[in-house]
């Protein structure tokens, strides 16, 4: 395969990680776009999620908030964004788009893990009279935790490749590196690229699985729902 | 606004568009369908021998669910520019890579919908004397349909969005026309090719539906009076996950 050594040889040149265009100021574009929009997009969706839960009210607005984003291609969303008087302002189709892709994963997950918490562990809670507000920080929030984490999971991995595709628009992050691979006709970059996006993603993702363990306020005590 | 002035202003919707340019609309949705179509049906047949191994041998079931939830991780963009050094560009690259998605969805709905076949039902038809293959096609198979179908109609939805980034080998169906619209900011091209998009994500959706409920039509029953098979099929259903790959 020419390409894959081809694709390492690009690797291991130091000249391509270089500069405005090698592979440290794209992963730094790349984690900057990701870590804003996600901070964003947690911010807005799980107050909304969690409140929403908790009364126990908006559950089909949840659900079909994310069945209406699967069938929104990205691609389409982020070029029409570009080509809008938004598109002038350089970063910010790129940066509204991964914030609307990054919402519908964590509301949903938010909102199922406040709704499936053990209704008799509610009850009980409620009959050893605690308040409403103690009720959603030390019951149902603890135990929705692995569902919400599991949402900020799908959040992040979405926005890294969403991300990655804000590059065929045009805008930077590693996925620039494939599409000026491909604008050259060079497949071992284009590989090369393709490579180290595939790694960030996973990387991202066994990152956070391993902070959701950490965080986990459960960790090391028996969950009752599920 | 006269018809020939929508093209020249550059409209986001323009009838002219869609007129003059009719027939490359039609074959872009064509191959976007063709496209589509190829991978779920190849992702369904794949899945399924996957997730009847997964079940069959318990210690198969973590690497096989792992591997394809690993794949679901990586972005369409690197995934299509992965598998190029084996493909070139070809419409079989974005095929690839699109069957590759949808296993993490079809092999976890067909194995749920497979273990929650009720075991007096197995147990029945063995007593019949249905040998494994019969027991697999005229029973378990039948039974695990609504779940197995439910995960072809999430599959079949994001196949038909995630298609479009297969533009950047050019065989992207209509997400090629969006890209094409791009480089020549052509508004009306983007908007009526994105548009058209949804719409074929949403019918497909619809049909996907009537054909579940046309080859289950026991599940109707179950819903007037739920039963133990009924609640642990909708369980089925929920084990699909939220998220989707871009």
């Amino acid at each position: 395969m020419n390409a894959i050594s081809g694709a390492y040889d690009w690797l291991t040149t130091s000249a391509n990680w270089q500069g405005e265009k090698g592979v440290w100021h794209r992963l730094a574009e790349h984690l900057y776009f990701s870590g804003v929009c996600l901070a964003v997009a947690c911010l807005i969706a799980l107050p909304i999620a969690m409140v929403l839960g908790h009364i126990g009210k908006g559950g089909a607005l949840a659900v079909n908030i994310s069945n209406v984003g699967r069938a929104v291609p990205t691609l389409a969303v982020l070029i029409l964004l570009t080509l809008t008087p938004l598109g002038e302002h350089g970063d910010l189709p790129t940066l509204i788009a991964l914030v609307l892709f990054a919402v519908p994963p964590l509301l949903t997950n938010a909102y199922i893990g406040m709704r499936e918490v053990d209704r008799s562990v509610v009850e009980a809670a409620r009959g050893m009279g605690m308040s409403g507000r103690q009720l959603f920080a030390r019951v149902e929030l603890p135990l929705a935790y692995p569902l919400i984490m599991t949402g900020v999971r799908s959040a992040a991995v979405q926005v890294v490749a969403t991300a990655t595709l804000a590059a065929m628009a045009g805008e930077g992050g590693l996925g620039r590196i494939i599409t000026a691979g491909f604008n050259l006709q060079n497949t071992p970059q284009v590989v090369a690229g393709a490579f180290l996006v595939a790694l960030l993603a996973l990387a991202v993702e066994g990152v956070l699985v391993l902070a959701g363990w950490i965080f986990d306020p459960m960790r090391g005590r028996a969950r009752v729902s599920e | 606004m006269s018809k020939r002035d929508c093209l020249v202003a550059n409209d986001w919707i323009c009838g002219e568009y869609v007129r003059s340019r009719s027939q490359e609309l039609i074959d872009a949705t064509v191959e976007h369908v063709a496209i589509t179509a190829a991978s779920v049906a190849i992702g369904v047949a794949v899945a399924l021998p996957l997730a009847l191994l997964a079940r069959r041998w318990r210690f198969l079931a973590a690497p096989i669910l792992g591997v394809t939830t690993v794949l679901y991780s990586i972005p369409s963009l690197a995934m299509f520019s992965l598998l190029l050094p084996f493909f070139g560009l070809s419409a079989s690259l974005v095929v690839t890579g699109l069957v590759l998605y949808s296993l993490t969805i079809l092999v976890r709905n067909i194995l749920a919908g497979l273990q929650a076949v009720p075991e007096e039902a197995r147990e029945a038809a063995k007593g019949m004397g249905y040998g494994p293959l019969r027991l697999l096609w005229e029973v378990e198979l039948p039974l695990a349909l609504p779940a197995l179908l439910a995960g072809v109609r999430i599959t079949t939805v994001s196949t038909v969005a995630l298609t479009t980034v297969g533009a950047i080998v050019d065989y992207g169906g209509l997400g090629t026309l969006i890209l094409d619209g791009l480089d020549t900011q052509f508004k009306a091209q983007v908007l009526t090719a994105s548009a058209l998009c949804v719409a074929l994500a949403i019918a497909a959706d619809l049909l996907l539906l009537a054909l579940q409920r046309l080859l289950t039509p026991w599940t109707r029953a179950h819903r007037i009076r739920p039963g133990r098979f009924a609640r642990k099929a909708d369980a089925a259903k929920s084990v699909a996950k939220v998220a989707e790959p871009v």
